[in-house]
């Protein structure tokens, strides 16, 4: 295993992107940072920029508004670069997916690795999800 | 001190100091913010319409997605207008139920706020402390309607879960130690040099201004103005309950952390009192599937401040037309004005300020004609 490798296994640092979600995952998603389930204590770092992450979290539906600006986000990362869709909106386009402003899913404009079902998914389904994804990069 | 030029300065729509979408343009001269340009629409989904396209029933899951963090707020809202179409009287343990749900919202939607607001100021501690406490509200609603976030408990004509005496318990054993802690959170924020420093003075909102822009929740009220919809028009049991207005005259961020804080004390006095005089009985009346042509309102007092849901029905089981008034949108305008003369370093705390939730409020769409 390479070094790079390594530190990616390690430590994967993430963006945090909502598309037009409702927060319900958004809050979910903090959650797991803070002193409960706190994701930091095994190296999972919330990142400010794209430039420094390997993680895309999404969460919510695409909607038109801000599709051409997630796929900017996602072009500013660094390879190899990896997509989870946190939600039941982010996975399918749920609740609101046929409304005349949404897409539908994160995977109609991007490649994802881990899906994360839930409306909105528990903190602990979305570390499960991450764990999931360090396991594909193993890989 | 003048510099004569302006640079323009994008903030958003990811930005580390926004969790949602949403995109302003500065204009700085120096260190100072000039001039601010909202653009909203980013977490437009297109949900009035979707309303029209489904039942009501649909719609109450919908309108409980509009908001994660005040969803209850807008099904009590969706509820009420519904309900008021047909002028649907919901037993006395319902409308209780439903209270207490709404002010545990407001509990863990004020307690998540002060932690941001903390956050932006630096103070990471305070932060980590209010999340920490805040799992307690989220594991009370959960053990009541089997949901952390979305909490599914309202229907039209009742709600769907009742409260026993185990519950009402728990509720009672996990608030005191949340009293205890805010109390004490109060204290360290009223005290801490850091944070004062940060919030004292910053972001004025005079009360002449907060009125003529429309400005709602505990911003007005941080800004020395009575008022509530609790009070002002009371909805479910609130004219039952005794409980305070609070406000505070310092007009800056710091009032509004204390006037929520003090909120959430105000809250808890609130449950307290509901839980020992909630009268036994039915939880949920038979509703009408189908509403005759008539129009009706909601009006809720969000954890942001007011909501109003209107719809208007012809006869059949899907609305005619629907519409959401979201607190952010009568915040917008008045943060867009607490902005101008603010240091860019400020900004994040301003914005955070008046606890904006950008998927309440985005109802339209820009379109770049090609």
């Amino acid at each position: 295993m390479s070094i790079k490798k390594w530190a990616r296994i390690r430590s994967p640092w993430l963006i945090h992107f909502n598309t037009g979600g409702c927060n319900g995952c958004d809050i979910e998603f903090v959650a797991a940072i803070t002193p409960r389930y706190d994701v930091e204590r095994f190296g999972i770092l919330l990142k400010g920029t794209p430039r420094q992450a390997d993680i895309l979290a999404v969460t919510g539906p695409i909607t038109m508004q801000v599709a051409h600006r997630v796929l900017r986000v996602y072009k500013q990362m660094p390879e190899p670069k990896f997509v989870v869709a946190i939600g039941t909106c982010a996975t399918s386009g749920g609740a609101f997916k046929d409304c005349y402003s949404v897409y539908g899913g994160v995977d109609t404009i991007l490649p994802v690795d881990v899906y994360i079902p839930g409306c909105p998914p528990k903190p602990e389904a979305i570390i499960n999800g991450i764990i999931k994804l360090i396991e594909k990069i193993k890989r | 001190m003048r510099y004569g030029t302006t640079i323009k300065v994008p903030f958003g729509p990811q930005h580390p100091a926004l969790k949602e979408p949403e995109y302003f343009l500065f204009e700085v001269e120096g260190d100072f913010v000039v001039n601010v340009k909202p653009r909203i629409g980013y977490v437009h989904r297109g949900l009035e319409k979707a309303f029209e396209n489904n039942t009501y029933m649909h719609g109450l899951y919908l309108a409980e997605r509009i908001c994660g963090i005040c969803s209850h707020a807008h099904t009590v809202a969706f509820t009420q207008a519904v309900e008021g179409l047909v002028s649907l009287e919901i037993p006395q343990r319902a409308q209780y139920i439903r209270l207490i749900m709404a002010e545990l919202e407001r509990l863990h939607s004020h307690s998540l706020w002060v932690g941001i607001v903390a956050h932006e100021a630096g103070f990471d501690t305070m932060f980590m402390y209010l999340w920490r406490d805040r799992e307690m509200i989220m594991d009370l609603m959960e053990e009541i309607s089997g949901n952390r976030v979305l909490h599914a408990i309202n229907t039209i004509g009742g709600v769907r879960r009742d409260i026993n005496d185990e519950q009402a318990n728990k509720i009672r054993k996990y608030l005191d130690k949340f009293e205890e802690n805010i109390k004490n959170y109060i204290k360290i924020l009223e005290t801490e040099n850091t944070f004062l420093k940060r919030t004292v003075g910053v972001g004025i909102l005079k009360p002449s201004d907060a009125i003529a822009l429309c400005a709602v929740g505990p911003t007005l009220r941080a800004s020395g103005i009575k008022n509530d919809v609790r009070k002002d028009d009371p909805y479910l049991v609130y004219d039952e309950i005794p409980f305070e207005v609070i406000t505070h005259d310092g007009c800056d961020v710091f009032a509004r952390t204390i006037v929520r804080c003090e909120e959430m004390l105000e809250s808890i006095k609130i449950i307290r009192y509901a839980l020992d005089h909630m009268p036994k009985g039915e939880l949920k009346v038979k509703a009408p599937r189908t509403f005759p042509p008539n129009e009706s309102i909601g009006r809720v007092e969000a954890p942001r401040g007011e909501l109003i849901h209107y719809t208007k029905s012809n006869g059949t089981s899907k609305p005619e037309r629907y519409k959401v008034r979201s607190p952010t949108l009568g915040n917008l305008a008045s943060v867009c004005k607490t902005l101008i003369g603010a240091h860019i370093a400020d900004i994040p705390i301003i914005l955070a300020g008046i606890d904006p939730c950008f998927s309440c409020m985005d109802r339209i769409l820009i379109k770049k004609r090609s």
